[in-house]
């Protein structure tokens, strides 16, 4: 029994070695796979602690230890607007949800990037066209805008991995995909009871 | 002349494009495919391949009709459905496209710069010829099991490292194949996504690739859909037929084995 006790944590440190070494193997053949594509580069296959946590198969499980360290050091890094400064305007937001072009090597790199939010979230109801990977956003302004929830939204569309690491979402302030403004904007998009996300709540 | 016809369907196809967005209605898509019945515009293309297998080509003026394609040499039915598998001789895993860049080169003479200089073609072009060799080799695998090789171990590593290039989050948005392809049930846009990771969703993908798109009036092969899902994923330029290529179709066909081949598929 006590062998036994000792045995499992030797065998999980050795599948996880293994694993590791996998997954650096299919980090440099990945590399050594791809070409730079006009403005996209290879430094793109470079992963920080964050993408290498999350690349796991579905087979092997992350440590909690690990897990809550990238989720406050996410949290940390979210630079707070003042309280009157979280929204933007809401019509220029509604463009960005639907812009899904930017930073792919065929994209052109002098326009503004897109947030795609309609790529997996829907929202105005009126909008047929939108995906599943992530839950229906319609009438979110029904959460009010209380500081809590300006803060909440702002720092789940900052860094998600803030509240759920290895979500699926883009870190779209985080990374750099959308500006401080165009956030802003998403935020209104999102909040705004003239929004048509919120078309569908009583006034 | 080949190209020619492929040119008038082409414009058939775009005097189509109010039922199109019509055909953009989830669901709907089967019944717009089912108007085309079997005029499948990719024969056009498989002939175009079929010939191009049987040209002498390149400085040796050579035929393709020597490579072997994992059954022997010059014995094409049922090879496609057979890929990615272990060559000898390559000391390499390598799925069509790479094997018949080795035929290419090791027969026919030619360099890997021109095979890579446009493997696949660009928006408006009217086909490769690797894009055709791909869509006449799949033809002679339809109806036929998917059964790639996992008994060598490196098909087993490619296998692997499959796996964990499908999971391998990188890149500005974070994405990785398993961020659409990872779960059922599921679409971006209206476009529903299948679960590569899962045999169902593995099969009914990898089962239809080459594939007539019909929103670009070309033939589409897998090697091109993996090279178009990493530049949806921000990433660089897949190399075709690349070891990251090969691995992960490695992972979708052995995910797929056991389904029945039915490429040169239509897609939207």
């Amino acid at each position: 029994m006590t062998r036994m006790k000792t045995i499992k944590p030797l065998v999980l440190l050795c599948c996880f070695l293994i694993n590791s070494a996998l997954a650096d193997e299919a980090a440099m053949l990945l590399k050594s796979s791809m070409a730079d594509k006009n403005f996209v580069t290879l430094e793109r296959v470079e992963r920080d602690a964050l993408q290498s946590f999350c690349s796991k198969p579905r087979s092997e499980e992350g440590d909690i230890e690990t897990a809550n360290a990238l989720r406050e050091s996410a949290r940390a890094a979210v630079p707070m607007p003042t309280e009157d400064d979280f929204l933007g305007d809401w019509q220029r937001g509604e463009a960005v949800a639907n812009n899904g072009r930017g930073l792919q090597y065929s994209d052109n790199p002098e326009q503004p990037n897109g947030g795609n939010c309609y790529a997996c979230h829907q929202l105005d109801p009126d909008e047929v066209a939108y995906g599943t990977l992530g839950p229906s956003l319609t009438g979110y302004g029904a959460r009010g805008q209380s500081l809590s929830m300006l803060e909440y939204t702002w720092i789940k569309l900052w860094n998600t991995h803030a509240y759920n690491v290895c979500s699926h979402m883009p870190r779209f302030g985080a990374a750099g995909i959308l500006s401080e403004q165009q956030l802003k904007d998403v935020m209104a998009y999102l909040l705004d009871p003239r929004s048509p996300v919120n078309s569908g709540l009583s006034p | 002349m080949i190209s020619w016809c492929a040119g008038i369907l082409s414009s058939l196809l775009l005097l189509l494009a109010p039922l199109w967005a019509w055909a953009q209605q989830d669901g709907i898509f089967d019944e717009y495919r089912a108007m085309f019945g079997d005029d499948n515009p990719a024969v056009f293309v498989i002939d175009e391949g079929e010939e191009l297998w049987f040209s002498k080509a390149g400085p040796n003026s050579t035929s393709l009709e020597g490579c072997d394609l994992g059954l022997g040499a010059g014995v094409v039915e049922g090879a496609y459905a057979q890929l990615p598998r272990y060559f000898a001789d390559t000391d390499r895993v390598q799925d069509v496209e790479s094997r018949l860049e080795h035929c290419m080169i090791e027969l026919q003479g030619k360099t890997r710069e021109e095979i890579h200089a446009k493997p696949y073609s660009l928006r408006g072009d009217l086909g490769t010829e690797m894009e055709a060799l791909v869509a006449w080799l799949a033809e002679q695998s339809r109806g036929l099991a998917i059964a790639p090789g996992q008994a060598h171990p490196s098909e087993r590593s490619s296998y692997e490292l499959g796996e964990q290039l499908f999971y391998f989050r990188a890149g500005p948005h974070d994405f990785s194949c398993a961020t659409c392809h990872g779960q059922s049930g599921k679409r971006i846009r209206l476009q529903s996504l299948p679960d590569l990771t899962a045999h169902e969703g593995a099969a009914e993908a990898y089962s239809s690739w080459p594939a007539y798109r019909i929103s670009q009036g070309i033939v589409r092969t897998m090697g091109w859909r993996m090279r178009d899902c990493f530049r949806q994923q921000r990433m660089p330029e897949l190399i075709m037929g690349s070891e990251a290529a090969v691995a992960l179709q490695t992972y979708l066909a052995v995910n797929a084995a056991g389904a029945t081949m039915a490429a040169p598929g239509l897609k939207r």
